[in-house]
């Protein structure tokens, strides 16, 4: 089953979608597909119910927290220098929003290939974190949504019972994001090293060797 | 009193004993399990308790569903922060002379967890523990031996003055803080009665024995 002649028939039979396939290079060379959000649910039961491709079951949901990179461009500014207006070439530095990703593992039971992969991806990390939910055409992504709200933070509209499932209700944080901070509950280590060692400077330094 | 002339009088048939001696040999026999497990220590734990191992030899006969009946904890297995305030219920409903064995890495430090965000540090943050049992985990051996340790510690307590058993001392208490959810992390993080970080001298961590990098 190649990505390519999935996207094209994708394309031909759900208007207005926007896919792109975003490849893999390592050896097993597993490319995946990213949907967008307005169509993912039109795509997804096209994908479920088209005769030929008929991915009835999805394996895995995961994801994934991609943080903002800090993008440093080269920009010519005109200046006055010494009383001249030159061309001063400066570097200038955004900060790019980042995104949240959910990823769906599809196979088909009937058909006996896959898996193919779905993509989707939020606008940012901050407020515009809705993705639609996929639960009402593969059942079996039910917790692992609530997994992924949970603890990346993605809420997913149309989900039947979107709570948290490992962390208690009243836990604020999304403890898989990149930014998480864990509480200092620090002890002591007979042979810290690497992040650990960290940590454990971290906390004498704040409690002054306690 | 004297042991040898103890001896004597039971070859005699004369049968002596202190209230002291039959009061621990009733508690240290008939130690009833509370039945509960958290992870997979617990199999261990079960498997204990079955005919190739049978804790039943050591009084240990039957595993209490209820916390009321039961004598002994058996903190068998990763204690997740979610977990923590029911264990921690669980050991306050538990009737005294109560007892509690901790079983495995991370009932004891939090083992192979201890530097993630969602598992307690050690079940000793919350409540006493009596035998703490290493391994990942322990064997049905090992976990005989904590109990038989138990039973020891039981038989060498003195029913009056210091060190006497928490039931018999009116100011010892029964009931321990149940940590509650809080926004970030159990609250309180640990009970400042019962468990306090150890204080040790890590400024010599990373560098080697003179003190450099």
């Amino acid at each position: 089953m190649n990505l390519e002649t999935i996207k094209s028939e994708i394309e031909a039979n759900v208007p207005g979608c926007r896919l792109e396939i975003v490849p893999n290079n390592s050896p097993s060379g597993q490319h995946s597909l990213l949907i967008d959000s307005e169509t993912a649910l039109t795509v997804a039961r096209f994908l479920r119910d088209a005769a030929h491709l008929r991915f009835d079951y999805c394996s895995n949901v995961t994801g994934i927290d991609w943080p903002g990179k800090e993008i440093s461009e080269k920009v010519k500014i005109k200046k006055i220098l010494d009383g001249v207006e030159q061309e001063v070439e400066e570097i200038q530095k955004t900060q790019s929003a980042g995104h949240l990703e959910a990823v769906y593992h599809l196979y088909s039971m009937e058909k006996k290939h896959g898996p193919v992969i779905l993509r989707m991806r939020t606008e940012d990390r901050a407020d515009r974190i809705h993705l639609p939910s996929l639960t009402p055409i593969w059942r079996s992504a039910e917790f692992q949504e609530r997994e992924i709200f949970d603890l990346y933070g993605i809420v997913f509209d149309g989900h039947p019972d979107l709570r948290r499932i490992l962390m208690w209700d009243g836990f604020e944080d999304h403890p898989m994001r990149r930014d998480y901070v864990e509480p200092d509950d620090y002890e002591y280590e007979p042979t810290p090293h690497d992040a650990v060692l960290q940590k454990a400077k971290q906390h004498l330094s704040e409690t002054g060797g306690r | 009193m004297d042991e040898k002339l103890k001896v004597e009088l039971g070859k005699q048939g004369i049968f002596t004993t202190t209230l002291q001696e039959l009061y621990n040999w009733g508690r240290r026999n008939s130690l009833w399990p509370l039945n509960f497990g958290l992870a997979c220590c617990a199999i261990e734990m079960i498997a204990t308790t079955m005919a190739r191992y049978d804790l039943a030899r050591f009084g240990a006969e039957v595993f209490r569903p209820s916390p009321r009946q039961a004598d002994l904890m058996i903190v068998a297995g990763t204690i997740t922060k979610k977990m923590a305030p029911q264990v921690v219920r669980l050991y306050n409903q538990m009737a005294e002379p109560k007892y509690v064995i901790s079983m495995g890495a991370c009932a004891i430090s939090g083992g192979p967890f201890k530097q993630g965000y969602n598992v307690l540090k050690g079940i000793d943050r919350y409540i006493p523990v009596d035998v703490h049992i290493p391994g990942c985990p322990p064997r049905p051996e090992a976990l005989i031996d904590a109990f038989i340790t138990l039973q020891k510690q039981i038989d060498e307590q003195q029913l009056t003055g210091v060190g006497r058993p928490r039931h018999l001392d009116p100011d010892a208490p029964s009931e321990f803080i149940v940590p509650q959810f809080g926004p970030h992390d159990l609250e309180p993080p640990q009970n400042p009665d019962v468990w306090r970080p150890p204080l040790v001298n890590i400024s010599l961590a990373g560098k080697n024995e003179s003190g450099n990098d």
